[in-house]
């Protein structure tokens, strides 16, 4: 029997599910290693040398080079995990969410302290709201099933 | 011998942005302002009221448990939990201690009652159990009585349903009734409301969700307990779906069992505390 996965259809957000967590295991367990300090100093020092370190892919570790969050979302990773790689770059929560939708800092602190962005129109894939992929400046990134 | 009882449930928000603007001093801005007079009520009450253990109900952030293994309930047993380095240091908030004999025991009665807790005698705890802590108790050189922690998986999908959340807790109160000692028990649920922290939906907020969760909450758990996941992740974000974890600590309250209706002595409910929607409610069970 197929597994039921009925939040494929809600735009612009990928579900870490079993299936997701498998294909991120490597890159979310080297998001884990920067708890260290002392790995963080040495993820730092050489970027490439240690993720090198770890079995990922080569378009995993591509992806944290380029901090590009919705990429690395997309490939297994999981934001939890992923915020250890902001938090060794002194980025806060509100920064490394910001960084994912295209807009700058300030439109997205702005946007929270007005309330937030609108459910309307973020429900479904295919409506018009802000978050769908043809209103996004990266939303053709966007990986769902 | 009289027993151990479940007197009131506590339930907020644990937005980490919260405990760093209390650590780096930042509380008397007039961001952070709006949040924390939603606590005056009852950081007052909590000192009028205090408990002698909290079941602080929870989840780890890719803290304490990584993708090594994903326990889907974990209770905390230790003597003490000390504050996690999340990747920004550890928080400057007292060691937690723990109820060992009383966690113990609800571990006990609790998989006796066909809930597979995972037993957990050694963890570090992040910012979902410090920042509601915090929240109530203000910054204190020590945390004014222990704190049993109870991990929910809300990470990895699947999550626990909102039903399965409900009957924990109530067999959370058979287990705390059984305890042959009279301690005054508060459970809090922690986490929510509304929040995605990913992808390009990021930042979604939906207010009338979580003021019909919270309605419902109040005044009708056992239908809240049965709306299905998606409902969380489409109507309140992929994170939103945290709230599975206020149904523990309501599914605890007496009422779910024929006991009187719960008093509620506060509520609260402000946007934004950086990503997220803050709510706040305390229920009280009648004696």
């Amino acid at each position: 029997m197929a597994l039921d996965k009925p939040y494929l259809d809600v735009p612009g957000t990928t579900i870490f599910d079993a299936e997701q967590s498998r294909l991120g295991y490597h890159l979310n367990q080297f998001c884990m290693s920067l708890m260290k300090a002392e790995n963080r100093a040495r993820f730092k020092s050489d970027e490439r040398a240690y993720l090198d370190e770890w079995p990922m892919t080569e378009e995993q570790k591509q992806a944290v080079l380029a901090r590009d969050l919705n990429r690395c979302i997309a490939v297994g990773g999981n934001i939890y995990f992923l915020a250890k790689i902001g938090a060794t770059d002194g980025k806060s929560f509100q920064q490394m969410a910001g960084s994912m939708t295209g807009m700058s800092e300030i439109q997205y602190r702005d946007m929270m302290i007005g309330g937030g962005r609108s459910i309307e129109g973020n429900r479904h894939i295919g409506e018009d709201g802000d978050a769908q992929a043809h209103r996004q400046p990266q939303g053709q990134q966007k990986v769902n099933s | 011998m009289s027993k151990a009882r479940i007197s009131a449930s506590v339930y907020t928000s644990h937005v980490p942005a919260i405990g760093a603007a209390l650590d780096l001093g930042k509380s008397s801005e007039p961001y952070w302002q709006k949040v924390f007079a939603g606590y005056e009520f009852s950081k007052q009450w909590l000192k009028e009221n205090p408990p002698d253990v909290i079941l602080l109900v929870f989840n780890d952030h890719a803290t304490a448990f990584s993708l090594d293994m994903i326990p889907t309930f974990a209770i905390g047993t230790a003597a003490s939990f000390t504050p996690a380095d999340e990747g920004w240091g550890p928080r400057p908030v007292p060691v937690v201690q723990g109820h060992p004999e009383l966690a113990a025991h609800i571990a006990q009665s609790v998989i006796q009652q066909d809930f597979d807790l995972t037993i957990v005698n050694k963890m570090d705890v992040d910012h979902g159990l410090t920042v509601p802590l915090s929240l109530m108790f203000g910054q204190p050189r020590q945390w004014p009585c222990p704190v049993i922690p109870f991990a929910v998986n809300v990470v990895q999908y699947p999550v626990p349903s909102g039903q399965r959340c409900f009957k924990l807790g109530q067999a959370l109160r058979r287990a705390v009734e059984s305890f042959d000692k009279p301690l005054n028990v508060q459970i809090w649920g922690t986490g929510g409301m509304s929040h995605q922290l990913q992808g390009p939906r990021a930042g979604l907020i939906n207010k009338v969700f979580d003021n019909a969760f919270l309605d419902r909450l109040i005044a009708d758990p056992a239908g809240q307990a049965a709306v299905p996941h998606i409902d969380y992740v489409r109507e309140a974000g992929s994170e939103g779906i945290e709230l599975v974890m206020w149904l523990i600590a309501r599914g605890a309250m007496s009422d779910v069992t024929g006991g009187k209706a719960p008093e509620v002595l506060h509520r609260f409910y402000h946007v934004p505390a950086s990503n997220t929607a803050v709510g706040h409610l305390i229920l009280e069970n009648p004696l």
